[in-house]
This record gives structure tokens, sequence and C-alpha cells, in this order.
């Protein structure tokens, strides 16, 4: 990909087009020939982080993965090695496209958007095939997966026709003539390959995206993706493009270090992709609109919560995190003036004080820090007094977390726990 | 009969501080490395996190961290002739267990041994005559120098970020350093640690009496590092909780935070944990090691082939596998010929407790390396000619820790129970400190490491037998480093003063050092050493051993950078030497 090395003007813009429907053009079918196809099929799958799903964790690559939290039930990747039985050998390349970018596979069967067929639909012909082209590579494993575990009525994939109707937008990614390069090439892939939505943007009591929410957080599986819009109170405004790309890069930056399943995202595929690809999300991220910032006022520090809270964190927290909420780079993530510690669900910091969190290892950053479990030790009162102090201390502002929240999210981790 | 696992290249027998350095390095090859570790996985978080860490009970009343005398012990008397018997409890040294091993729960005192160190024989026979020295004091060169070693302890010292304020800058004297050390080739990667109170007070009155106090190089961090290998250490808290815990918030360096996080990444890396090697095998003459034995919790046998086997248990455990897999010819005390337990030796260790009035330390304010020394009187950096002992060591206030159930500090006289005593010590609990002397052991004849004849371990070996006792020439020295240490503690004007000198016999009861060496020195001749300059088996060319159970005596200093630099000496030698042309490194 040259394309996006090319100016931000216009003219440039327009030629990025034309370039994409050129290379499309070359390249219809898959070719076991032509290495650069398949080597750049290898890197689309790590922009779909297609690993992170179809790659059981210790099992050969993309043959079926573990099952995938829903709200209404579990989905298992499928076993997409070309094996004729099990896996997808049997395909023709239309399947495949329709399969990756309309959820249906052979046969009339419906996928659910637990695969982000909706965001993959935006890839381009050209990715497509490549992605194709590189899957026919891999060793053929036989295994067969169950993937609908679903309970009704969710299991009748017929459904789906009517999920469709009402949230899927057909057609590839459109590049607005009016935005550079980069930005366009940030674009598709925040919203194609990428996904990001998947995880970051709302969704509405059928799963489907909410577009007035786009990016702006969004609690999964117990955790908080949060808010990656530009905003600089709920967003990552604050965060240099440099800072976005050394987190995607490596982890870590002068912020935060990543951890939960965004250590996954980032281990499987953000550290394998160019820099410039990098930078081109976090042009295209940074001018995201944020909503708004939340008015009001951190709670008074005499207030007994924060006192309590206060006094948990100096005994518990302080010799990491430090007394005034500054971290250490590359090594304790930084709490005061963090939009994920001020975010409006407190979802994620319940569940790191609760059950503890790796962050994630990256060659240049191979330390691997990990907060370790409190939830043996804190009752819900103090978690909450201790979360609502650090989300109300240095300036910070949220609102506080209540013993009720923290029972929740108690409840929900023991009833998703392995 | 022990099942046979598929060759490796390297086996690493030891996961702590030497079985990490030399998989790192032996990777940086190329090769397969499997290391087997006789303890379970321990890492900062999941092992010991804040939450718990400092629970003073669980690891320093009860050896949480340390190997089970039930999993492995030994046996002590002080002369040949007694019969020993079992160490049930640890407590005058403390063996680690685990990945890490004792590099998890060291205080980081983080000393280059003196240049004379290395060649103790040379350079003390030199200077006061070969009479000076005991006739059965059996101290040797190391067959190794400090300039050969300097580029590897600059290399363990930037590995761990070690803070402290350099001496001696390629020859040059500098200010506030520690004047009697060798040349550094640059300064310590970070500054030293702060200091209490009682170590400032140390250093004036020490000042006064015209030594050069500085601060002890610490491996507890003054600042947030990160290493040359990307892992990144916080900066330390002075909580106090350093010698026989792990460090909560990963601002202590030890594999953990070093070197393991890189190590678990590389693909050719394996580590088997609460895996005890029960043998090294060799071949049918006795030269070659064909790989290892070991036992899994199971009770399963399996039998690890490898092209190298590298020993890094510590320093006691390193020389029990050796007789036991009968490799090196045991050391026979009677005839004084063999190799094998030969040069055990220890420390010794002194004290000088002050009782204050007015005076107010705050012992709680710690870090297991946090203090002033004075160096005037270690190794021969003082004229032993008119004294009649050879050794030093160094003398320091080190705040190590001021934890309660510990840290009880009584005048004598002082009734030992009731409320007598709960009153004395919350009386002095905050004015009372003790100076330190390190000092160094020599070896001899008479001290050494066989296998008992009588008791055995859980898997039917044989224990280990230590035959040790304090020599008059240590005695001395203890006795003058004590004096010299009241003198600067009379300098800051105590209520009460004690001294502690290290007298004869050794106990094995109360806590003095964890620094026993020897069992399996390095030196220039097969005869009176069990491996070459390399740390390379004379008689097994692809067993090489680490640790401290290579050092021909002790030095009057905390041994771990020692341990370290010769730990990269040998392996620069297996990747630049042996490597290319696998056999002995030394022609005997």
């Amino acid at each position: 990909m040259i394309c996006h090395r090319i100016g931000s003007s216009l003219a440039a813009a327009a030629l990025f087009v034309v370039l994409a429907v050129g290379a499309a053009a070359q390249t219809a079918t898959p070719d076991p020939q032509d290495f650069s196809q398949i080597a750049h099929g290898r890197y689309v799958a790590v922009l779909g982080d297609c690993a992170a799903c179809h790659t059981k964790p210790g099992g050969p690559p993309f043959a079926g993965g573990l099952a995938i939290e829903t709200p209404f039930g579990n989905v298992v990747a499928a076993n997409i090695t070309p094996d004729r039985d099990t896996g997808i050998g049997r395909w023709s390349d239309e399947q495949f496209i329709r399969a990756v970018t309309q959820g249906r596979a052979p046969g009339g069967v419906r996928l659910y958007p637990a695969m982000p067929y909706p965001a993959y639909a935006k890839m381009t012909t050209r990715d497509l095939i490549a992605l194709r082209a590189y899957l026919n590579t891999l060793t053929p494993v036989h295994n067969r997966v169950h993937s609908n575990q679903l309970p009704f009525p969710f299991d009748i994939r017929l459904g789906m026709v009517f999920w469709n109707a009402l949230f899927y937008t057909p057609g590839t990614f459109k590049p607005d003539p009016h935005k550079s390069a980069d930005w366009n090439r940030g674009a598709y892939l925040v919203e194609g390959p990428g996904h990001c939505g998947t995880c970051h943007t709302a969704k509405n009591f059928l799963g489907a995206d909410e577009p007035s929410r786009y990016l702006r957080g969004f609690s999964v599986q117990g955790w908080f993706a949060p808010n990656i819009t530009g905003s600089d109170h709920v967003g990552i405004g604050a965060w240099s493009v440099q800072d976005i790309v050394s987190y995607l890069k490596t982890g870590v930056n002068a912020h935060s270090i990543a951890s939960g399943p965004m250590a996954d995202e980032i281990e499987d595929s953000s550290s394998h992709m160019t820099t410039s690809d990098l930078r081109a999300i976090a042009v295209f991220l940074k001018d995201q609109p944020g909503g708004e910032t939340p008015s009001g006022q951190a709670m008074a520090t005499d207030d007994p919560v924060m006192r309590a809270g206060e006094a948990i964190y100096t005994d518990e927290c302080s010799a990491c995190h430090t007394a005034a909420g500054t971290g250490v780079t590359r090594l304790f993530p930084r709490l005061s003036g963090s939009a994920l510690v001020q975010s409006a669900e407190p979802t994620s910091l319940i569940h790191v004080v609760l059950e503890g969190s790796r962050a994630v290892a990256t060659d240049p950053a191979p330390t691997a820090p990990a907060m370790p479990p409190f939830g043996w030790k804190l009752s819900n009162r103090q978690v909450a007094n201790v979360l609502t102090y650090i989300r109300n201390a240095w300036g910070n502002q949220a609102s506080p977390v209540t013993a009720g929240d923290v029972s929740a999210a108690r409840r929900s981790l023991a009833s998703n726990a392995p | 009969m022990a099942r046979k696992l598929p060759a490796t290249d390297v086996v690493v027998i030891g996961l702590g501080w030497t079985g990490a350095i030399l998989s790192h390095e032996l990777l940086q090859e190329g090769l397969r490395v499997v290391a087997i570790e006789r303890g379970p996985w321990r890492d900062t978080a999941s092992s010991f996190p804040p939450g718990y860490a400092p629970d003073e009970l669980r690891y320093a009343i009860r050896n949480g961290l340390l190997v089970q005398p039930a999993q492995t012990a030994m046996t002590f008397r002080n002369k040949p002739g007694q019969t020993a018997l079992p160490i049930r409890a640890w407590s005058s040294f403390l063996p680690g267990n685990g990945v890490g091993g004792a590099g998890v729960h060291w205080n980081g005192q983080t000393w280059r041994f003196l240049p004379t160190d290395f060649v103790a024989r040379t350079h003390l026979t030199k200077r006061y005559g070969a009479a000076f020295l005991p006739s059965d004091m059996t101290i040797q060169d190391w067959g190794v120098t400090y300039d050969e070693l300097e580029p590897h302890f600059d290399r363990f010292e930037y590995l761990c970020g070690t803070s402290g304020t350099a001496g001696n800058l390629q020859g040059k004297i500098q200010e506030g350093g520690n004047p009697f050390e060798g040349p550094r080739s640059r300064p310590y990667p970070t500054p030293a640690q702060r200091q209490p109170y009682a170590a400032t007070m140390f250093a004036e009155a020490a000042k006064e009496l015209g030594y050069h106090p500085f601060p002890q190089p610490s491996g507890n961090l003054s600042q947030a590092y990160t290493n040359p290998l990307g892992v990144t250490l916080g900066a330390c808290t002075y909580c106090g909780f350093c010698e026989r815990f792990g460090c909560g918030n990963y601002s202590k360096a030890s594999p953990q935070t070093t070197l393991l996080p890189v190590l678990v990444r590389d693909p050719n890396f394996e580590a088997r944990t609460q895996c005890e090697v029960t043998r090294i095998n060799v071949d049918r003459s006795g030269t070659r090691a064909t790989g290892v034995t070991y036992v899994d919790t199971s009770g399963n046998e399996w039998e690890q082939p490898a092209a190298m086997v590298l020993l890094c248990a510590f320093q006691l455990f390193n020389v029990q596998l050796l007789l036991l897999s009968g490799i090196g010819k045991p050391y026979d005390v009677n005839t004084g010929e063999g190799v094998i337990g030969r040069n055990f030796s220890y420390q010794t260790t002194s004290t000088v407790e002050g009782f204050y009035d007015n005076r107010i330390f705050n012992p709680f304010i710690a870090s297991g390396a946090n203090g002033m020394i004075i160096d005037n009187y270690n190794g021969d950096n003082f004229d032993h000619g008119p004294y009649g002992f050879v050794g030093g060591g160094y003398i320091g206030m080190i705040q190590t820790n001021g934890r309660p159930i510990e840290t009880t500090p009584v005048p004598p006289g002082t009734r030992r129970w009731g409320a007598a005593w709960k009153k004395a010590v919350a009386d002095n609990y905050l004015s009372s400190i003790a100076f330190f002397c390190s000092g160094s052991e020599y070896s001899y004849r008479d001290n050494y490491l066989d296998l008992d004849p009588t008791y055995k371990d859980h898997l039917g070996r044989p224990l280990m037998r230590m035959t040790f006792d304090f020599h008059p020439n240590e005695v001395k020295m203890s006795a003058y480093l004590t004096d010299r240490a009241a003198e600067i503690m009379q300098k800051t004007n105590p209520r009460q003063m004690v001294k502690h000198p290290r007298t004869a016999p050794y106990s094995v009861v109360p806590y003095q050092t964890t620094h026993t060496c020897g069992g399996a020195i390095m030196g220039t001749d097969p005869k009176t050493s069990a491996l070459n300059r390399y740390l390379q088996s004379w008689d097994v060319s692809n067993l090489f051993v680490m640790g401290s159970s290579a050092f021909p005596q002790n030095a009057g200093y905390n041994p771990t950078d020692t341990v370290a630099a010769i730990a990269y000496w040998s392996a620069k030698a297996i990747r630049e030497q042996y490597l290319k042309h696998p056999g002995p490194l030394v022609q005997a």
C-alpha cells in the first residue's frame, strides 16, 4: 500500500480511488503463484484480526476458535482453513466474499454479526481476494465447529434476514474527497477490516451499532471499550498522533498501557501493522467528534467517600500508581487526567480492581506488568470508594461508583468465569 | 525407569539469576533451551502482589519463598569426626526456590569484588609472604581477573539498572563514591538511593574519622529504568520488605523484572517448573554429559537429553548434584585430594548495636540495599601486617527494614519476656540501630561438603553434609572490624553500645548471611579446582557450572554482582569459543 503516503490534497485522494480500483481489477482471482498477493492477504488478515476469533489459543491457526460471548448467547468462530469438509476449502471466491461482506455462507446459511460482516462489507475486492489467496495457503485442518450455540429464538438463523434489513448497509468504503489520503486510509481501516466499532461503538438492544454514538465507548464482556474519538475529556484527544501509533504498535505510551481485550488486539493485530497505517488510523480517530464533555464538579476532597477512598488508595495503590496518580511510563498506567478513569461507565475499572489484569507484551515493550486482583481483599464498598476517589482526585471528575455497581460486576464476572 | 524425551540443545538446571542469564545468552545463538526448575513458576503480580507481599509472618518467619526442608535439606557439623545432624529449619542461611531463585528474595546489594580478591593468594603472598597465611588456609586465585570481568559486571548492572555512585571511573577517583573499588568503565545506570537519617549520621561520623563513606550500590532502584532488553522497572518505595520477600511493585532487580519477560516470548525457550533434576547423566567415558534425569510432582521420571548441560542452581545444590551425579572427584578431607566439595566457605558477619536518647531513626523507611558504607577495611584495602590476619569487610549502616516481628531491639539485661520486655521494645524500636560488618571468610582444608552417610531425602538420595567452622583468622578479623564500627558509633553518642563480633564455633541457628560459596570452584589446575576459568567442568566439557560454588573463597561483599559477572564471562566463552569448537576450552 503506497497510496496513503502521498500528500493530503484532493488530487491525492482522487488518485487513491483510482489506484484502489485499478489494483482490484488487476487481481480478480486468488493466484497461488502471486507472492505479493499472498503477502498482502496475510497483512489483510492482520488488519482484520481474523486470528482473534478464528484461532483457538494454542490451537492450529484459523482452524476455529473459542466461543465468543454475545448478549444473546455464544457463537463459535468457524474453521477457515482450506479443509474441504470442515473448513472453507469448497467455497468459491464469490461465496467467500459474500460470507465475509454480507454474512451469507453457502447454502443460504445466515451468519451472526459476531462475525463483523457489517464492517467487512466496506473492504475492497482487492483486499478480500488477497485474503482468500492467503487463506488458501494455510494447512487444512479437519476440525468441525458447531458455530451456533445460541438459545431459542436467536438460534434461528433466518432471523438475520430481518436484522440485516434493519441494520446492514451494503457497499464498499467510499473515500471522502474533502479529507486527506491519511484520513481516508484511516477511515477505511477503522470502519472496514479493523472493525473498531464492533467493540467501541454502543449497540442497540438488537446488537446493532448506534451511529450517533460512533466510537464513543461501549461495555463488552465485562470491559469498557473506551471512547476513542478526538474528545479531550472522554476520548483520546489528549493523545498525539504519535501517542496513538505507539500505543497500537507497542501497547504503551506516556498515558497508558493496554490490557484486557485490547491487549489481545495489539498482540495479534495492530502491533503488526505498518507505522503509516497506524498513523492513518490515528489521524482519522482524532478527527471523530466525541460528544459533549460532561458538566459538573469533582467530588469534594473532604467528602467521607473520598477520604475513605484516599486511605485505601494510599495503602493499596500508591506504591505503583504513585501518590499523585501519575503512574510510571511503560509500567503503571497514569490515573490522573486519564479519560478511561473518568469514563461514564466504570466497567473496566471495576473489572481490573476485582480481577486484576496483565498488560500486553510486545517486542519493543516486553515487560507485561500486571495489576494484581483485589476482589479477595476489598469489599464492594471499599472498591467503590477507591474508584470514586481516583475518578475525582488530581483534577479528575466523574460520577461516583456505587457498591451496587461493584456487586453487579462481581456477579457478572463470576457467571462469565470459564 | 525414566521416559526419554526428544533431545534439546541446552538444558539449564535451575531458573534463577544465572539460569536466566545463560538461557538468554544462548537463545541469542539460536539454540533451543529447556530450563528445569525444582520450585514453582513465580511472577510479580500472581506470586507476590503488593496486596500480600509485605506479609512478614508468611515470608520472613515461615520462609514462604524458600525451599522447604522436607523437599531438600542437608546435615551439618562443625568438625570432621563429629556426627552431622539434619538442618530441619533454615535460619543461618536461606536457600531460595522457584523461578527467580534467590534473585527473588535477595536484598539487592550489588557489589563488585575487589581486583585483588580475584588474585588473593598471589597478592597476599607477595605483600606479606607465604608464612603470613595460616598453613591450613586453602585460598586460591580465581583464574580470571577483575579487568577481564569488568565488562560483565557492567552488563549485569545495566541489566538491573543498579543505583549507585561510582567511586572509580576508568581509574579516576570520584568524589562521593567508593575510592577503593576497581575501575568501572561507566557510571551506574541510575543514581544512588536516598539515605535515611541513620545512614546519614553514620556517614558524618565516618567522615570525621577520615573515612570515605559512600552509598550502598542497590538493586532497588532510585528511579524507573528501562533496561537494554526493553524491560521496565519502577522506583523503590522504601517499604522495607526486600530480603525474604518478592518485590510487589517491580522495583527490585530480579530475573522477573529484567530477563524473564523476554525469555517467555522466545519460542526456543521452555521452562519446566516443579521438576527436580536428580542426576546429570554422563556417557560411559565419563567425559561427556548426555542430559539430565528429573522427577515431576507425580513422581514420573523423565530423561531430557541435551548437547550441553548448564548447572545453575544455588551454590549448595550445585555441589550436591555434582556429588550425586558422580562428576568430578569428591574432596577427601584426609588426603586433601579431590575437588567436589572442596573450599566450601561462608562469610563472617558482625554488628554493633546502638541505643540512643533523642534520636529517631524510623527504621521502617528502608530498602534492602539502602545505606552508607566505608570500604577502608575490606579485602586488602589496608595493611594487615600489624594485625596478624588476612581478609576484611565493609562496614555500614544499612537500614534494610523495621519489620515488627523481627525488629525488637532491647538493651542487654532486659528481661526476655513479659511487660518489661514489651516496654523495652516500645522504648527502643525507633531509637536503636545496628552498624553491620560484612566480613570475608577464606577457605580452609577442613571446611567442605560431602554426602552424608546416614540421612536421605524423599527421593532416597543421600543428603549433603556440611562441615564448617570459623577459624582464628576470621575471628580476629571480625573483632577488628567490629571495633572499627564501634569507634564510628561512639562518635554518634549512643546511650549504650553493644558489640557483637563473630566468634567460633559457627552455629546454623542465628541468621548471618546466605552467602555460602565454594565446593565446585574455578581455577587453573584440575587438581585443585572443579572448573576451569570459564566455569567449564574439567572432567565433563559440555557441562558448565554457574554460581558462587565457583568462588575459591569468599570476599567481604554480597556476591550477586560477581556471580552474574562470571556467568556472563562464561556465556561469552561458550558463545565465542565453545560453540565453534565444542570441547575443553583450557587444556589441563
